[in-house]
């Protein structure tokens, strides 16, 4: 397996993990937040230098320089391959961002000790691809939102019930996997409780309720980071997709779409912005399982777009969301508060976000909700016409919360309300993320096509063509086949192993 | 130079220049150094005149060359060739496109210019240019679309600009609340127009419109679908037409759209915004051609509208209402003439309306000192008895008759009463049935939301 030429992902994992017991044991929460915004920092730069590194390698698949958990457990440990390239990324900037956006008002509230051992939870979860590894973390990653909710005299027994549930399915279904299990010989009973698993992670309808019941109870900033970076997807596509058939994958897919519906109504009728948030994010996670269950090229393309595009639009509305709140507190959607005049910058976030999510033209949505609407009409002719019916109402909902907490009235405060400047740099980045997605959505597309054909490719077990020679047929990459030499004048033939995950789904069978 | 070539540079500057316009007032403002009145009013005009010469200069080689389609490649905006999967930006002037492309820059370049003065020193002036420039954009792009999907882009760059001018004036509730229920309406058009988009390409492989109405230039394509598949599509567009242009049964938008300032009411919902259904019905008008029923509804449809907006028109008590609802009447009208195939007079009498009523929207807020002069010059009061079609009704159907013109056919309450109220008690039902199963498994006693009020956080928030 091809090497990146540094340990990326081990300091993706290392340094928030440090990071999460030195801010730990500041008492000054002012200084904290500092420190916790450098630490967000360095491993969003190392994340991001995964991110460049991997795609200069033009593979499937790379792992770690001086691998040292390969040296310790001799075995890849940490492999990162398109799939997860662009989430390590996505889930660093989620973590950077929430961080940054974190204002005095809520520092006392939110425990960035935590936050950081979360991100190192995440970050950990989305560089391994081994089952087991994935559910211990996936397990893990509960215990902080228990502990703050526990810390805050919140009731966390829905909670306790629900991720315990998820976590005995994740195990006992991976317990009956079968050493040779695979598309073509699925074990059934294995594959239901790891989808039910990966469904209650994801908030599939009926088993939604704990999220809203999260939302009700943790730090916003807390709640916002468990769901956004769509672990449950993640799982679905770690754990399930290798195994389960078509046929039970797009009868998933049909609950899911039932859950973006249902989600998108919800949040027409809620009375206050969490809530209402709650139900926006569910209603777009389940569109992305659709989009990953319906197991076409072009849906799983779209779901993948929808992915990164649901993460950063939906980072913003929340954080958005946050932002206001941490000026005039929990917000009721059964009044105006006309905060337009107080913050413009952020109304114009708040609506901006709100429409990428629901993939407006011009904005980062846009093509991967496209995608994902044709590969749904195209495996479900009638049914799938319920996913523009989801949009629809997605789009009536952010458009009312929007009037809701920026317009309708004049907003009397005694003090600036304006934006801090770490808010500013915020809105920046995802402003130039959303339009400058939005406008040059090709290269994103191609990546997440080349993503979604290897998947396929791995799931379907049979020989099949690389994308990425059909896509760029001139590019450096085809040299690389055609002259046996890489542009650093390596052999190729490490090259050759470099698509050894891809290669070896495409002609082992 | 080629001629093609020369087509090629014009029509880019006529769909780029409302597109850097937003840029342009739009990058400023994200970094908060938004640009002076002065400059935004400037820098509008030099944009709609770059595209109105070279719109017009596009009319003008295509007379003189006898050109009647010309097509302005941009290629692949995002491609899965493997999959065949294309998201084509295409643009086509030719005797339809181009004369509502020149439409569109005439009377926002004249709306633009009475609004600078108009909003001067307003709170939103620069939010009204910002829209405005997002608005010309949408426009520009669905009169020059030449696929359906790059006229969905424009289409909804139109709704959203339409609706959030509505609610221009969003320190009160009723504008908000109107803007909103304008978005609702057009999300509900779009979605069909959407699902019209995805019929068209599972029939068609594409979504071109010279793959559906045939290569030749319009209006005189032949619909390369048979009747079924017309009457489907058709439908679903004809769905999207009536939401977009406030037909029936969605014309209760039409007065609630008047609330935004009177610039964007004129050149929105008086003039370019009503008209855009009926130019999606002219773009697909060899589907008409091909079912005989779809030409039926598009008649039946326009009959309604006209009849609605003629009665609804007649007992507003506010000018810019009554000038709405008689924009529908006109809207219905060329509905029809669609409907019956007279498309050069649909296309005529939409341009002829549009511009009149600029006109009488830009002047109604001078309408009282309009009368005075007109009854001066005349000397005498203007008649205010009942017209010679008013006399023709009975007496006792009259005040009915009244009543459900002021009720605008009661189109508002039923959609309230029977979707609006049951979607909104189906899913608190939901929101109930929730309540209990979280406090069942949870044994909490109450969300914390229920006691949500403005301000009412501890003091632990601010320590």
């Amino acid at each position: 397996m091809p090497e990146m030429h540094l340990p990326w992902l081990e300091l993706s994992v290392l340094i928030p993990l440090l990071g999460a017991l030195w801010v730990g044991c500041l008492r000054n929460r002012d200084v904290a937040r500092r420190h916790a915004i450098v630490v967000c920092a360095l491993t969003f730069l190392c994340a991001a230098g995964e991110w460049i590194d991997f795609n200069s390698l033009h593979t499937f698949e790379a792992h770690d320089h001086w691998d040292v958990l390969d040296a310790v457990f001799h075995k890849d440990v940490f492999v990162v391959d398109e799939l997860s390239a662009p989430l390590l990324p996505l889930g660093a900037m989620l973590y950077l961002m929430t961080v940054l956006t974190t204002l005095r008002t809520k520092v006392n509230r939110f425990s960035f000790g935590w936050t950081l051992f979360s991100e190192a939870v995440l970050l950990a979860t989305l560089s391994c691809r081994d089952p087991w590894l994935i559910i211990a973390l996936l397990a893990i990653a509960t215990v902080p939102p228990w502990i703050e909710m526990r810390v805050r005299r919140q009731a966390t027994r829905f909670y306790c019930l629900h991720m315990g549930v998820f976590v005995a399915l994740l195990v006992a279904g991976q317990a009956l996997v079968p050493e040779d299990a695979s598309a073509l010989n699925p074990p059934v009973i294995a594959g239901c409780l790891l989808s039910a698993a990966a469904l209650l992670r994801s908030g599939v309808t009926p088993l939604h309720c704990w999220i809203t019941d999260l939302f009700e109870k943790a730090t916003f900033g807390t709640a916002l980071l468990f769901v956004t970076p769509m672990t449950g997807a993640y799982a679905v596509i770690r754990l399930v997709l290798p195994i389960a058939p078509d046929w039970a994958l797009q009868s998933i897919g049909i609950v899911s779409l039932f859950t973006a519906v249902y989600a998108a109504g919800m949040a027409l009728v809620q009375h206050e912005a969490r809530r209402f948030f709650c139900y926006v994010f569910l209603s777009h996670s389940s569109l992305v399982l659709v989009g990953l269950e319906m197991v076409t090229p072009i849906g799983l393309t779209g779901a993948l777009c929808v992915w990164l595009s649901v993460g950063i639009s939906l980072l913003g509305f929340g954080l958005t969301l946050r932002s206001v709140e941490a000026r005039t507190g929990r917000l009721s959607l059964n009044t105006f508060h006309g905060m337009y005049e107080h913050t413009p910058i952020l109304a114009g976030l708040f609506l901006l976000t709100g429409l990428a999510s629901i993939g407006f033209p011009g904005t980062v949505g846009f093509v991967g909700t496209e995608l994902l609407v044709e590969g749904a009409v195209g495996v479900y002719p009638l049914v799938g016409l319920a996913v523009v019916l989801a949009g629809m109402l997605n789009g009536v909902a952010v458009v009312l919360a929007y009037f809701r907490v920026f317009t309708g009235t004049r907003h009397a405060a005694s003090i600036s309300m304006n934006c801090r400047i770490s808010e500013r740099v915020t809105i920046l980045i995802l402003t130039a993320l959303i339009l400058g997605g939005g406008l040059y959505p090709q290269p994103g597309v191609s990546s997440r096509y080349h993503a979604a054909a290897a998947l396929m490719a791995h799931r379907e077990g049979k020989t099949t063509r690389d994308p990425a020679s059909d896509e760029h047929p001139g590019d450096e990459h085809s040299q690389h086949d055609a002259t046996g030499h890489d542009a650093t004048g390596h052999d190729a033939s490490n090259h050759d192993v470099n698509h050894d995950g891809l290669d070896a789904a495409s002609t082992q069978h | 130079m080629t001629l093609d070539n020369l087509f090629q540079i014009l029509g880019v500057i006529v769909v780029a220049s409302p597109a850097i316009l937003l840029a342009v007032l739009g990058l400023p403002m994200l970094v908060s150094r938004p640009l002076s009145e002065e400059s935004q009013s400037n820098f509008t005009k030099l944009a709609v005149l770059a595209g109105l010469f070279s719109a017009l200069t596009i009319l003008g080689l295509m007379l003189a060359f006898d050109s009647r389609h010309v097509v302005i490649e941009l290629g692949n905006w995002v491609e899965i060739h493997q999959e065949d999967f294309h998201f084509h930006l295409k643009f086509v002037f030719d005797r339809l496109s181009v004369p509502f492309a020149i439409l569109s820059f005439v009377l926002c370049g004249t709306v633009g210019a009475f609004a600078s003065i108009y909003l001067h020193r307003e709170a939103g002036y620069r939010r009204f240019f910002l829209l405005y420039a997002l608005f010309l954009l949408g426009m520009i792009v669905s009169s020059l679309a030449g696929t359906i999907e790059t006229l969905f882009l424009g289409w909804e760059l139109v709704g959203l600009s339409s609706a959030l001018l509505i609610a221009y004036f969003h320190e009160r509730p009723g504008p908000v609340r109107n803007g909103h229920r304008v978005w609702t309406v057009y999300r509900f058009a779009d979605a069909a127009f959407l699902i019209a988009a995805l019929t068209l390409h599972h029939l068609t492989g594409a979504g071109d419109f010279d793959g559906l109405m045939g290569t030749g230039p319009w209006p005189e394509g032949q619909a390369a679908t048979d009747s079924w598949h017309a009457l489907i599509v058709g439908l679903l567009l004809l769905v999207a037409a009536a939401g977009k242009s406030g037909m029936v049964p969605f014309s209760g938008w039409l007065p609630r759209a008047m609330e935004g300032p009177t610039p964007s009411s004129a050149v929105f919902y008086g003039a370019l915004s009503v008209h855009l259904g009926t130019f999606l019905l002219l773009r697909v008008s060899p589907l008409l051609e091909a079912s005989w029923a779809l030409s039926a509804a598009v008649i039946v449809l326009g009959l309604v509208s006209a009849v609605m907006g003629t009665l609804a028109s007649r007992v507003q008590n506010d000018v810019k209402n009554a000038l709405a609802f008689a924009s529908l009447t006109q809207v219905g009208i060329i509905t029809v003439e669609i409907g019956c195939g007279l498309r050069y007079i649909a296309l005529i009498h939409m341009i002829g309306h549009a511009c009149l009523r600029t006109l009488q929207l830009l002047r109604a807020p001078s309408l009282l000192k309009d009368y005075q002069s007109l009854e001066n010059a005349i000397g005498e009061r203007l008649s205010t008895g009942p017209t010679f079609w008013e006399r023709q009704v009975p007496e006792a159907q009259r005040s009915w008759l009244y009543r459900f013109s002021l009720e605008r056919g009661y189109l508002d309450g039923f959609l309230n009463e029977y979707i609006v109220r049951p979607f909104v008690r189906l899913f608190r039902w939901c929101d109930q049935q929730e309540r209990r199963w979280t406090r069942f498994a949870g044994g909490s006693e109450h969300r914390e939301s229920d006691n949500v009020t403005v301000y009412g956080d501890s003091l632990e928030d601010v320590v």
